[in-house]
């Protein structure tokens, strides 16, 4: 697979798997205003998932569609970051791990806008839009939990000290990086660190929450190689196109 | 949707009370009702029953599609899916706000469908067991819905009434798209047909049941009726229904499961078969297939959220007392 190819699926695949968990939560959350909100949050997450990968089967010309590529790759064949494959948990465990992604996302996405591959500033561009708002809404989020009661703030710290070593993997280039960046079609990770470090370590501090110590950084993901959650997230979201492979839905 | 009445009405109506009597009258004249007018208490009661009740259905009905959202069959399907379901969140809040303009705070609503005191309406207590369900939940159910709903953008209060306009809306947005699924299915493989086929099995009778028990047993037709909250009585509900939905079915290619279905071309309707009454009343007893399940569900997510809500209000607590000093 060309390395553009595999660069337009990482944005498409880490915004699908977060898409897919958040829209397990709807019916389910504390407040009925916000299952109207995680809504919202999964239903823009998916139109960008299927502009990315609508887009990535375009490039590769092999007459896959954006639900050829959804419902019809093993979980090796995903190159989502490991930090949208953990589990929903909690409200906190969703909020930071919401929070973590939404900011990364913000950032790569405003980079992307600068592609020289001008499909992939437009998807850019749009879904930075709706970026913006979803961080407005996790950041929001992680001020009133950390800040809120003694339990709320000790469930926020624990979800941070838990995502944190799935966080790095955001900021790691590897060799498809590399050439992205080299073609000016995408960009260098290690440019968006310190912007994303930044602004969470204030948003962590105005939470009254510590930032995690540095730790060992989990990460693979992008290259296919996931943690155990990714393959019950597939096989419950593929399980009715693989039963009946030769169907329309 | 989805309003089933089956509650009657709390006391009667004391007509020597001269406020009573310009209250008629207004009725009469085809005058709505507003928050800050005076209404009887007993016309109070059963409309807070009736828009709590339907406002639950709304939110309770989340849940059998709810089911669905993760394993839909593709990202088109999943995200018209998880738009409809939060659009029966929309639904919820916006007749918790109409219910609550006649007085009674949505948690207090809340609480009493906890404690099972409220009703919600019953076809929501029926499994959704594959994807044609979901295909026709929208079909039928919202197509019920919509039959039930469009005569209550007439009804004599005026929150409710325009609540329901907008939501009418809606529910033929998911009406269609719940039969575009059934076509789909219907028009797709041998083993697709059979899913949408068993689907209409199991889901004909409880829809038809939505209307509410037949016109001879319903003890509050006659008031709801001369209040105008209620414009059509149930059988003339669900006739329509019928007379609506069997071509609709011939269409897809399904087949409808009642023996005595058949077109009477002297009253214009068709005639079918006798409702299972026993049933109709087993599950609004609480033995229907998901009755535990769905409630549980709605307490899991109150309680288990109790922590998130406390920690809202305890920050806006916080800032205020900031804002006071700054
Ligand atoms: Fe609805
Ligand atoms: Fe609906």
């Amino acid at each position: 697979m060309s390395s553009h190819v595999e660069y337009v699926l990482r944005f498409g695949d880490s915004a699908l798997v977060l898409a897919q968990q958040l829209s397990g939560l709807v019916a389910h959350s504390p407040i009925m205003e916000e299952d109207v909100a995680i809504a919202n949050v999964s239903l823009d997450l998916f139109g960008q998932a299927r502009l990315w990968l609508g887009y990535a089967g375009e490039l590769e010309g092999a007459g896959r569609d954006e639900d050829r590529l959804a419902f019809h790759r093993d979980a090796s064949e995903f190159r989502n970051v490991l930090l949208v494959e953990r589990p929903n948990g909690d409200f906190a465990s969703t909020t930071v791990r919401g929070y973590f992604y939404d900011l990364w996302s913000y950032l790569a996405l405003g980079n992307l806008t600068q592609s020289l591959d001008r499909r992939i500033a437009a998807i850019a561009e749009k879904s930075r839009k709706e970026t913006a708002y979803h961080l407005r809404r996790s950041e929001d989020w992680l001020v009133r939990l950390g800040d809120g009661t003694e339990e709320s703030h000790a469930r926020a710290q624990r979800a941070a000290s838990e995502l944190w070593p799935y966080t790095g993997e955001l900021f790691m280039g590897d060799d498809v990086d590399v050439e992205m960046a080299r073609q000016g079609i995408g960009f260098d990770p290690e440019r968006v660190r310190e912007p994303w470090l930044e602004r969470a370590r204030l948003a962590l501090a105005t939470a009254t929450l510590d930032v995690p110590g540095d730790s060992w950084m989990q990460h693979g993901g992008k290259q296919g190689v996931h943690t155990e959650a990714l393959g019950y997230l597939l096989a419950e979201m593929q399980v009715l196109p693989r039963s009946i492979p030769e169907a329309v839905w | 949707m989805y309003t089933q009445m089956s509650d009657g009405i709390d006391g009667q109506p004391n007509a020597s009370d001269e406020r009573e009597r310009a209250f008629e009258r207004r009725l009469e004249r085809g005058v709505k009702i507003e928050p800050p007018d005076w209404m009887p208490e007993p016309y109070r009661k059963t409309l807070v029953r009736q828009i709590s009740q339907h406002a639950h259905s709304e939110i309770v009905g989340m849940l059998p599609e709810g089911n669905w959202i993760t394993r839909a069959p593709s990202l088109q399907r999943k995200v018209i899916l998880l738009a409809k379901v939060q659009d029966e969140a929309g639904h919820g809040l916006y007749l918790y706000s109409a219910a609550e303009t006649l007085g009674t705070p949505r948690d207090d609503m809340i609480a009493a469908l906890h404690a099972g005191k409220a009703k919600y309406s019953s076809i929501f207590n029926y499994a959704t067991l594959t994807w044609a369900d979901v295909g026709a939940i929208g079909w039928l159910v919202d197509g019920a819905a919509i039959i039930n709903q469009i005569p209550l953008t007439r009804c004599s209060y005026g929150p409710y009434a325009r609540g329901m306009v907008r939501i009418c809306k809606e529910e033929s947005f998911h009406q269609r798209q719940g039969f575009d699924i059934m076509w789909k299915l219907a028009h797709g493989t041998p083993a697709q047909h059979a899913m949408a086929q068993d689907a209409l099995d199991r889901w004909w009778w409880p829809a038809v049941m939505m209307f509410g028990p037949p016109d001879a047993e319903s003890t509050h037709n006659r008031q709801s009726l001369k209040w105008k909250i209620k414009i059509f009585t149930n059988d003339e509900l669900r006739q329509k229904f019928i007379d609506q939905t069997v071509p609709q079915a011939e269409r897809l290619g399904l087949k409808i499961p009642d023996e005595q279905l058949r077109w009477n071309e002297r009253t214009q309707h068709y005639e079918f078969g006798p409702i299972d009454w026993e049933e109709f009343y087993r599950v609004i007893r609480g033995d229907g297939p998901c009755n535990k399940d769905r409630l549980q569900a709605r307490i899991d997510a109150w309680e288990e959220g109790a922590w998130v809500r406390e920690a809202a209000a305890a920050y806006a607590r916080k800032q205020a007392e900031r804002g006071a000093v700054a």
